[in-house]
């Protein structure tokens, strides 16, 4: 166990660290290099709790998909950081004033949260014994029957989210040229194949 | 401190001495990997590739690596030192990372999980990082546009390749990847006749598939024709053009490392790792690892040959394989496949 307790003051300490200089550091491509690596170690947090199948998600999703589009974005953004900085102190009273409402409300929540009474003696599904089953299956039956429309909704929701930027962002400029793949190939006037005979030509 | 030794140290120690092993065999490998790619590339262009040192060349990959660790390492002053030194080293670490949880034998594997399939996915997508890392840090143009496409393309081809993934795991119904060679046993051979056979492995039953995994794969790892981050006609040398000596060496290093690891996740996944490709006498007695670095290596042939032989992509022709060609076949193939695999009660 001592093990165990090491791996887990060493990730959490590492997540606690860098989610602390994503939003410390002056350079906003260090920000998304350190929530990555906050991402990392939650990762290995969830490894240590048993749910590797949440591992390798948040590191498949997020780290390997979601934040290479943060970089990518903010690596293309010219703004120029010391400027937004100039309005620190101006905006400090409001913002300190909605982080302490935030805190507030979190220790309300924390302190006063528990367990309905009856709630861990009737699950929707019984618990599978995880010697069974892997954690990866355990979810799958769950979402996949019992869930299964909420998640089909979900996924309408994240379709209809990624149709509508395409609607908002898709123009048809009349004089760029594109390139029809199937005409290309389909056409036979301009240009041929031939198999030329040595010596003989076409 | 009770159970500490038998506890904690002696199978720490396994697993290091299981790593280390893994890791200098695989470097050895590595090092005749870019002989070979080499010699195949040249044999191609009717050349004879590298000749001199050793006979045949052999040694040519050691004489490299002293020449490169010899050099000055050269660091742009306008770059940002620390991501600058940070990215090849990301780019190592990761490719080496994913060998982990290849499994070279029945049992031969260093770490079991049962989520294999997806940490080497996530492994491989983290590929990319090294790339933008790098091309940011050396504040420089070329390097940046080599890691804007190097990004885009790597993000792309991963959707193609987690549906590819997603298929084979509809057959398998396990995301261990010792399951996925084992359910390779038994498969579409079997039902033809030929119990055993090479025929039961995924690369026939899901050949579609197999094709745009390759593909994928090609793009995955920045391999031509798909080199676009490093394509020498447009951007110098990509997000590499800033780095020398030791940081460039990690680079191919790391580029060779996710190659191979590339080439060992199709031989897991469509051609049935360590099994034998006929199961009577001869081939049988064969020990499984000869298998499965025979397998890996004559995928290795084809991405060599794939170099060789075919022409650079278009940047937007390239998008458009992903995007308008790919990403459609394997979504359909993964609801075709689930519903043959119900209809006919085949699924595991």
């Amino acid at each position: 166990m001592i093990l165990h307790t090491i791996f887990f003051y060493l990730f959490s300490g590492i997540t606690i660290a860098s989610a602390l200089m994503v939003i410390s550091s002056r350079n906003p491509v260090h920000s998304v290099l350190f929530l990555i690596l906050a991402f990392f170690n939650a990762a290995g947090l969830f490894v240590m709790l048993g749910a590797e199948f949440l591992a390798m998600m948040l590191v498949v999703v997020y780290v390997g998909a979601v934040a290479v589009l943060f970089l990518f974005v903010v690596m293309m953004l010219d703004v120029d950081f010391t400027e937004l900085r100039q309005g620190f102190l101006q905006y400090l009273p409001v913002g300190g004033l909605i982080g302490v409402v935030l805190l507030a409300e979190l220790l309300i929540v924390l302190s006063g949260w528990a367990f309905a009474p009856n709630v861990a003696g009737n699950p929707v599904q019984p618990i599978p014994d995880m010697a069974q089953i892997s954690n990866t299956e355990a979810i799958g039956r769950l979402l996949y029957t019992h869930y299964i429309f909420f998640f089909q909704t979900a996924g309408f929701v994240l379709l209809v989210a990624m149709i509508g930027a395409i609607v908002l962002t898709l123009r048809h400029k009349p004089r760029v040229k594109r390139q029809n793949i199937a005409d290309q190939v389909g056409r036979t006037q301009i240009v041929e194949l031939h198999s030329v005979e040595p010596g003989k030509g076409i | 401190m009770n159970g500490f030794v038998e506890n904690y140290l002696i199978p720490g120690a396994i697993i290091v001495g299981q790593s280390l092993l893994v890791l200098v065999l695989l470097l050895v490998f590595i090092a005749y990997v870019l002989l070979a790619d080499r010699k195949i590339w040249a044999a191609v262009q009717m050349r004879r590739g590298p000749n001199v040192v050793g006979a045949f060349g052999l040694f040519q990959s050691f004489a490299d690596l002293l020449k490169f660790m010899l050099k000055e390492p050269i660091i742009p002053s306008g770059s940002n030192k620390g991501i600058f030194l940070m990215a090849p080293l990301v780019t190592v670490t990761l490719a080496l990372a994913g060998w982990a949880v290849i499994p070279f034998n029945a049992g031969w594997v260093i770490a079991n999980i049962n989520v294999g399939v997806l940490y080497l996915l996530a492994i491989s997508s983290l590929g990319v990082y090294g790339v933008i890392m790098g091309g940011w840090a050396s504040n420089s143009k070329y390097p940046f546009l080599s890691s804007l496409r190097a990004a885009a393309q790597m993000v792309s081809y991963e959707v193609s390749i987690g549906f590819v993934i997603v298929t084979v795991l509809l057959c398998v119904g396990s995301l261990n990847l010792s399951d996925i060679v084992l359910s390779q046993q038994t498969g579409l051979g079997t039902k033809l006749g030929l119990p055993g056979s090479f025929l039961d492995w995924y690369w026939l039953a899901l050949l579609p598939m197999f094709v745009i995994f390759f593909i994928s794969a090609l793009a995955e790892t920045n391999r031509p024709p798909f080199d676009l981050a490093e394509a020498e006609s447009e951007l110098v040398a990509g997000f590499m053009s800033e780095y020398g000596s030791t940081p460039y060496m990690m680079f191919m290093l790391g580029e060779y490392a996710s190659i191979c690891l590339m080439c060992a996740m199709t031989t897991i996944l469509f051609l049935g790792g360590w099994l034998p490709p006929v199961d009577i006498a001869p081939f049988n007695w064969v020990p499984g690892i000869v298998w499965f670095v025979l397998k890996g290596s004559m995928v290795f042939f084809m991405f060599s040959m794939v170099k060789a032989f075919v022409p650079r992509y278009r940047y937007d022709q390239l998008m458009r394989l992903g995007w308008k060609v790919f990403l459609p076949i394997s979504l359909g193939m993964v609801v075709l496949v689930a519903a043959v695999l119900q209809t006919m009660g085949w699924a595991p």
